[in-house]
């Protein structure tokens, strides 16, 4: 039974959320874009810009800021659509251009880059330790969300919306790595990339990311009974 | 022999597959013989799941605006090329 869900490979990531935002993949959405296609910018432009601006918001002061890196990076994409070769998928080289730009605004403004060193207490734990024995075994262990099956969580507004204020609250490496990750589906070179992190460094913050958020949904639904 | 603490900590590094492969073997005889693990790995694979289908953001109309105005702006400047 463990196990029996198969992994989502990086290539089939890849290719189940290509062209999430427009049908019809990639260099189709390039050649619509340009060619002057105001709805296929516009609709590229309500599947990230919210994502856009949160990454964003890992890097510079204040959302004020961030808003105008983001507008700067929609300029450098399309200033460089007609040299985009594919090589990477779409998203992953709008948010690379995003974190570039970022990064570059970061350093003008004497910030210090989030992601360089490990964030947090150097120990961090999943779950509170005074959930476990001596043993190490559960004393007060999770309870299964059957009731709430996970389709229906998942498709319950309420829940999501506490999620996604569960992952605002992260600090900001763990909400960027979770971001790429889990949000949108990028692999963990991917994100690695565009972060400019280590792999490890990638996969601790993404477990912290992840264990927080779990944690938060967990009170919510004690909390609702 | 895993304990369930030692579970928790080692979620990702699993899903990842990261974790070698004896290591990996323990892990999973120890989902399998511990139920309040195991609803513990069932959960975290639901926020998954949950992060990969929050909806996108409403963008401000004026946002909405300013940037398809850019947009027209570099359509103009550039000329529609053929791709």
């Amino acid at each position: 039974m463990l196990g029996a869900v198969p992994r989502v490979t990086e290539k089939m990531r890849d290719i189940s959320h290509r062209g999430s935002a427009v049908a019809g993949g990639d260099s189709a959405l390039v050649r619509r874009l340009l060619e002057g296609d105001e709805g296929a910018f516009g609709r590229l432009v309500e599947a990230y810009q919210g994502r856009l601006v949160s990454l964003a918001r890992a890097y510079v002061a204040d959302s004020g800021t961030a808003e105008e890196v983001v507008q700067e990076t929609w300029l450098a994409v399309l200033e460089g659509l007609a040299r985009f070769e594919g090589r990477s998928t779409l998203k992953t080289w709008i948010f690379r251009i995003l974190a570039n730009r970022a990064k570059t605004r970061a350093v003008r403004e004497k910030r210090s880059i989030p992601f360089s060193a490990l964030e947090g207490a150097p120990d961090e734990p999943a779950v509170d330790p005074s959930r476990f024995g001596r043993s190490g075994a559960w004393v007060d262990p999770p309870r299964p969300w059957v009731e709430q099956t996970p389709e229906n969580l998942i498709l319950n507004r309420e829940v999501l919306s506490r999620i996604e204020e569960a992952l605002d609250r992260l600090p900001e490496g763990q909400k960027a790595v979770v971001l790429l990750r889990d949000v949108e589906g990028l692999g963990a070179e991917e994100t690695c990339n565009i972060l400019e992190i280590s792999e490890t460094n990638q996969r601790v913050l993404l477990h912290r990311g992840r264990s927080k958020i779990r944690r938060a949904l967990e009170e919510y639904l004690a909390r609702k009974g | 022999m895993l304990r369930c603490r030692d579970v928790t900590e080692l979620t990702t590094e699993f899903l990842e597959r990261r974790l070698p492969p004896a290591r990996r073997m323990a892990f999973r005889l120890h989902v399998a013989m511990c139920r309040h693990c195991r609803a513990y790995l069932a959960q975290i694979r639901t926020v998954i799941r949950s992060l990969r289908s929050l909806p996108a953001s409403v963008v401000a109309p004026e946002v909405h605006e300013r940037l398809m105005t850019g947009f027209r702006k570099w359509r103009e400047a550039s000329g529609p090329s053929p791709a």
